[in-house]
């Protein structure tokens, strides 16, 4: 009696991935799906935390995608290990901070790492031959099998005829001939198989799975270390780079102005952990203060959370400064004319 | 049959469902498990997760910016 096989498979939410694990299903092989958090993942966050996102489905795509396809997945937290891979990438970055290349080593090493802890005989991922220009080309392929340590047990079904036969198909675990042959930038091979599967909902590709992606996203962090004279960040850090308005009026210090309720909802649990302001006065949006502000600074940083509130055209707005500690204190601050907070401020 | 807390405030999805599966791991069949979340995305993706791994979700309510799940770990 034949063996039952075994396959890990990458799910990133998207089309890709749905569809290389949906091909070795039809093959008979037993497939679970593996999805690694590293803190910069795009998937429901932004859609958590905005109010203005409220209609969009706050739906995990990775889950979403797993369940479709009938099989378990596994979220593997892996923000702490990913510093290594963000702050020292081997093969360099992309347009932005995304090591992408390096990316895609590491989560192939640990599905690889996942597989042998649980037995499991190979590992799919969605990668198309020449679809993204730094970890999924023709090129760099064969770098991710080798330098992951996964070699011939990784299995790319959309791009696999157009590889080298894999240990699982030489072996004939599963069919060469039931794989695919895709390449490039077109996603209408990917779309006719979804349809072929019987595929009509699915996450539509947009930059990317991850902020590092993101020219902003990217800024902000550059911003964030450079302020601080050094690489290291924490996950509170990595969540605040994706809200509100971050404008840095001078190099020790930076104001996080909250741009609706659901940012302020969610800034307002970080009030131990930053000074605050809000105007006291008028309607106005709740500010973090980030560094190590004089007296000076803080009245700037008022008169800024004034210019966003709704007294932004009075003579003076009354601001109240919080401490960490939850010590408060009004102030009176003229509002800040929008000329006069220069581009260079808004990282 | 064991009742357990989680508490997962503050934290954003996937990490409320990150901290369930772990927590789920460590429990036996017929354990019940309170999961206490602020980020509403939960109400999504814990039940999501439960059907995907099998287990049963006995409630979920939402109250003033809380969102609580209670799943029996089947």
């Amino acid at each position: 009696m034949n063996q039952q096989r075994k396959a890990v498979a990458l799910i990133s939410g998207g089309l890709d991935s749905m569809l290389a694990t949906q091909a070795i299903l039809e093959q008979g092989i037993h497939v679970e799906g593996i999805n690694f958090f590293t803190g910069f993942c795009v998937e429901g966050h932004t859609h958590a935390i905005r109010k203005q996102d409220a209609d969009k489905p706050k739906r995990n795509n990775s889950l979403w995608v797993a369940e479709q396809l009938g099989i378990k997945l596994h979220i593997i937290d892996v923000i702490e290990e990913y510093k290594q891979v963000l702050l020292n990438p081997k093969h360099g970055y992309g347009a932005n901070m995304n090591p992408c290349l390096d990316c895609k080593i590491f989560m192939v090493n640990k599905a690889k790492q996942w597989m042998a802890e649980n037995g499991f005989d190979f590992i799919i991922t969605g990668e198309v031959v020449g679809q993204r220009p730094m970890s999924q080309r023709k090129q760099t392929m064969p770098i991710v099998a080798a330098e992951s340590g996964a070699d011939d047990l990784l299995v790319r079904p959309l791009s696999a005829q157009n590889l080298p036969a894999t240990l699982p198909e030489r072996e004939g675990w599963i069919s060469r001939e039931k794989l695919f042959g895709f390449s490039g930038r077109s996603r209408k091979p990917q779309m006719a198989l979804a349809k072929e599967f019987g595929f009509t909902d699915y996450a539509q590709p947009a930059g990317g799975c991850c902020f590092l992606t993101d020219a902003a996203y990217s800024n902000k962090l550059v911003d964030l270390w450079q302020a601080r004279g050094n690489r290291e960040y924490e996950l509170d850090d990595v969540m605040l780079l994706k809200v509100g308005r971050h404008i840095r009026p001078k190099p020790h210090f930076k104001v996080i102005v909250a741009r609706e309720d659901g940012e302020a909802r969610f800034m307002s649990g970080y009030k131990k952990d930053f000074m605050s302001m809000n105007c006291a006065s008028h309607r106005g949006p709740l500010v973090l203060i980030d560094g190590a502000p004089t007296e000076e600074d803080l009245y700037l940083a008022g008169r800024i959370t004034a210019r966003y509130g709704q007294g932004r055209d009075a003579e003076t707005v009354e601001v109240t400064v919080r401490t960490r500690e939850g010590d408060e204190r009004n102030i009176q601050v003229k509002p800040l004319p929008a000329e006069q907070m220069p581009q260079e401020w808004f990282v | 049959m064991n009742r357990q807390t989680l508490n997962a405030r503050r934290l954003l999805c996937p990490l409320p469902v990150i901290r369930t599966q772990d927590k789920v791991k460590t429990l036996q069949s017929g354990d019940v498990l309170t999961v206490e979340c602020t980020d509403p995305g939960v109400m999504q993706d814990i039940p999501a997760w439960c059907r995907i791994n099998g287990h049963k979700v006995l409630e979920t309510r939402a109250d003033d910016g809380e969102y609580v799940i209670v799943l029996e770990v089947v």
